[in-house]
């Protein structure tokens, strides 16, 4: 086994020592080095882990061979999601201010919107809520099959292998390499070596759950598979291209004009229906009744509940495309099915938030299970919105326009951000074998920060987005446009304002998190009265 | 009743082997993809033949990939929707043709910037230069990044008959003579000293040929990008287009 990762990892320092020497643009160059680099560390690590453990034997001190829940790589993903995480809200913070004060573009190449704002989606979609998704699936697979994780070395393969792929897209993007297909950026080099990462990730997912000791798959695996595999199609599909050359990053998009726009939009609504939606939906079908000490609200309902998800998902992608040069018939039928939508996601809303049946009084005593709660009704708002969006007329107004943004910023931050940071607060206490966590008040705390901020947020970009789309088509009594564009743009700079500091809050929140993270994970407790419960009943 | 129970119970199917799970939802989330993005690429329909379209000359693609680079997408649409007021401030609604060489695309899905899908010819070669460099010295109220290293960096077009060749690849018709011709069609359609300005014409109806960042001692990214912007939405002739069909407007 060790001998055939570590011919591998020789190969693939031999594959970037190649790119690096034939590179025929300065990314390649870095890229290809990068690569090197890291397949040398591969090695070296290898060679020291085997050294280690000879010497260990040769000692008498060697652990026991691997038993037990395989815990380290889900602890490196809560460290390296929290990291990303604040890294992406950052960023978002930055292309937030740079729209209301452009002079923060600074004017160099590598820091203008248009290079920072894909890092910014990245490193929120991918790097935080990927590293979540991994992080979180591993954990809950063992815990629900009541087996190891597959494959030996595979999930550490797994997660260094994902996070070179942000390091990778990420530097690129400052660098100015990318495909201009909206969470789809990354070139080809990098869609391949996340192509490999994703199999093997398929491969370890599928793998547990053979090894699985219970009869039955539980729910929240159902989702994080649907997850894995759909995720992997739409990203070969959407990525087909042909590169100018192999040893330059450039290339050119398999398809062209009306279908290329088809594929990209499927592919980036089902990003949002599959990482979004799917992937944090199993985080909701184990971490709410884990938290709640509550069985799922409905079997039956969450049978329902992922058979209708899936399958209407898919059809939604043209809703991105009203009005514009694609067929109408596949309009019609990407807004049809868009609002069929509505009913499954409202059924999984409704069986998360059932589940609290009995256990409403929690809420008042635990926030980490009322950031969860709130996360699913976030996640209620915004598919409500979305169908709401998806209907030609309304999105005759709404699209181009800021709306959108805070369409998927209700989402991103109420749903999938409240929902991963329950599961971080619940996860990190339990992978650190801590009595609890370092602050309860402190989560609070973070829960009413990030909670103001997102509705400074949300509101903010509805009105301006609604202003602006009602500006552009506005005529006064002569019968002539009333606004020229730039003036809709000056409008725009108060509610750009506001929007930068409901950012500024959640990213606050982001940084209490992490702090309180910090010491739990030291082993500190701090001594406090929590919220709610009866002072003196303590004993 | 007892029908569905039997149906929840064949349910356990799906949750008691991890493959017949895997394939159903394969096949689960395949069906809505194959229905609708397949017909676009067999229909007639989806896109209807346009007199003038024509593929990027090779000074236009290479600023085309510049617009892709510095994720201009991000800020501003390339497709005109048919309504009177985007009529009215943009021109004539987009057509699917327009697109049709477009690898990738680049209709964009956010204007906080105006709309660029027929900007070309709208302002002066001047007023781009002026406005890429420092958005704000022509329009103060602009919220856009100032592009000034543009015009600093020299661009050789060494290799751009391997990027018109990637371009056949995926189904854009260069012809023998435009790849055989295409470094010396960089070069003359910003300089048109230097080449053979009206062979560059035969290849490339309506290209322009002249120096368009106002430098002429050198082709720069700025060039490239004018050059691309300055042909946008220029290529049908909306005049003389007439849509298929019945015209029910």
């Amino acid at each position: 086994m060790n001998w055939l990762v570590g011919a591998l990892l020789g190969v693939g320092a031999l594959l970037g020592l190649m790119l690096t020497a034939n590179a025929s643009d300065t990314g390649m160059y870095a890229h290809g080095f990068l690569f090197l680099v890291v397949c040398l560390t591969g090695i070296f690590f290898l060679i020291k882990t085997a050294y280690d453990r000879a010497e260990a034997v040769a000692a008498g001190t060697a652990p026991a061979a691997d038993q037990g829940y395989m815990d380290g790589v889900v602890r490196a993903g809560v460290i390296a999601a929290v990291i990303w995480g604040i890294a992406g809200f950052l960023a978002g913070l930055v292309v937030a201010l740079q729209l209301a004060f452009p002079v923060l573009n600074l004017d160099l190449p590598w820091t203008t919107f248009g290079r920072l704002r894909p890092l910014h989606t990245s490193a929120v979609i991918f790097a935080f809520g990927g590293n979540v998704l991994i992080a979180t699936s591993f954990h809950v697979v063992q815990r629900t099959t009541r087996a190891r994780l597959a494959g030996g070395f595979a999930p550490w393969f797994v997660f260094w292998g994902y996070q070179l792929f942000i390091v990778l897209a990420a530097t690129g993007y400052i660098f100015g390499i990318t495909q201009s297909r909206e969470y789809a950026e990354p070139e080809w080099y990098v869609d391949l070596w996340l192509t490999l990462v994703w199999v093997v990730y398929l491969l370890v997912f599928l793998g547990t759950l053979a090894r699985r000791k219970e009869p039955h798959i539980y729910v929240a695996n159902w989702f994080y598979l649907a997850f894995i595999v759909t995720i992997a199609m739409l990203h070969v599909v959407n990525n087909l291209a042909v590169p100018v050359s192999f040893f330059g990053t450039k290339s050119y998009s398999l398809f062209a004009g009306v279908q290329d726009a088809l594929t990209q939009w499927w592919y980036g609504h089902n990003a949002v229906g599959f990482l979004l939606t799917a992937g944090f939906l199993a985080m909701m079908y184990y971490y709410i009744p884990k938290r709640a000490e509550r069985p799922v609200y409905s079997y039956r309902l969450s049978i329902v509940h992922f058979w209708a998800l899936i399958f209407l998902y898919i059809w939604a992608g043209p809703h991105h495309l009203h009005y514009t040069a694609l067929p109408d018939w596949a309009q019609t039928l990407g807004m049809t099915f868009s609002i069929m939508l509505w009913m499954p996601s409202w059924g999984g809303m409704i069986n998360g938030l059932m589940t609290l049946s009995g256990a409403w009084d929690k809420l008042r005593t635990d926030p980490v299970l009322r950031l969860m709660v709130v996360s699913v009704a976030f996640y209620g708002m915004s598919t409500f919105e979305g169908p709401l969006m998806s209907i030609k007329s309304v999105n005759s107004l709404s699209h181009y326009t800021d709306w959108t943004i805070g369409h998927v910023h209700s989402g991103a931050l109420g749903w999938v951000g409240f929902i991963s940071f329950g599961a971080l607060y619940h996860l990190v206490p339990v992978l650190w074998n801590r009595e609890r966590l370092y602050s309860l008040r402190l989560v609070s705390l973070h829960f009413w920060i990030a909670s103001i901020g997102i509705v400074l947020y949300i509101t903010s970009m509805w009105v301006s987005g609604i202003l602006q789309g009602l500006m552009w088509r506005a005529y006064d009594s002569l019968g002539f446009l009333e606004y020229s564009f730039v003036e809709t743009v000056e409008a725009m700079h108060p509610f750009y304002i506001i929007r930068a500091l409901g950012g500024l809050l959640f990213v606050i929140g982001a940084l209490v998190m992490a702090y309180n993270l910090w010491r739990t994970i030291r082993g500190e407790l701090r001594t406090e009265h929590v919220a709610g419960a009866p002072s003196l009943a303590r004993a | 009743m007892a029908l569905s129970n039997k149906i929840w119970e064949g349910h356990a199917r799906f949750e008691k082997n991890s493959i017949v799970l895997l394939i159903g939802i394969l096949i689960t989330v395949s069906i809505g993809g194959l229905v609708e993005i397949s017909p676009l690429f067999y229909l007639d329909s989806t896109i209807e033949e346009v007199e003038g379209m024509r593929p990027y000359t090779p000074l236009e693609l290479t600023g085309r990939n510049i617009y892709v680079r510095e994720g201009c997408y991000t800020c501003h649409s390339q497709m005109v929707r048919p309504m009177r007021d985007e009529a009215e401030r943009y021109g004539h609604f987009s057509l699917a043709a327009e697109s049709m060489y477009d690898h990738p695309f680049q209709w964009g899905s956010k204007r906080t910037g105006p709309d660029l899908a027929r900007v070309g010819g709208r302002y002066s070669d001047e007023w781009h230069v002026a406005h890429l460099t420092d958005p704000r010295s022509v329009v103060p109220e602009s919220v856009m990044p100032g592009y000034p290293f543009l015009a600093e960096r020299p661009i050789e077009g060494a290799d751009i008959a391997e990027h018109l060749k990637a371009n056949v690849a995926v189904g854009v018709p260069y012809s023998e003579e435009m790849i055989e011709n295409a470094v010396a069609d960089f070069n003359t359609q910003a300089n048109p000293d230097a080449g053979d300005p009206d062979a560059l014409l035969a290849r490339y109806p309506k290209a322009q040929v002249r120096d368009f960042d106002g430098n002429p001692e050198m082709i720069s990214e700025l060039d490239a990008v004018i050059a691309y912007l300055q042909m946008l939405g220029t290529l049908v002739d909306f005049s003389a287009f007439e849509a298929e069909g019945e015209n029910l407007r």
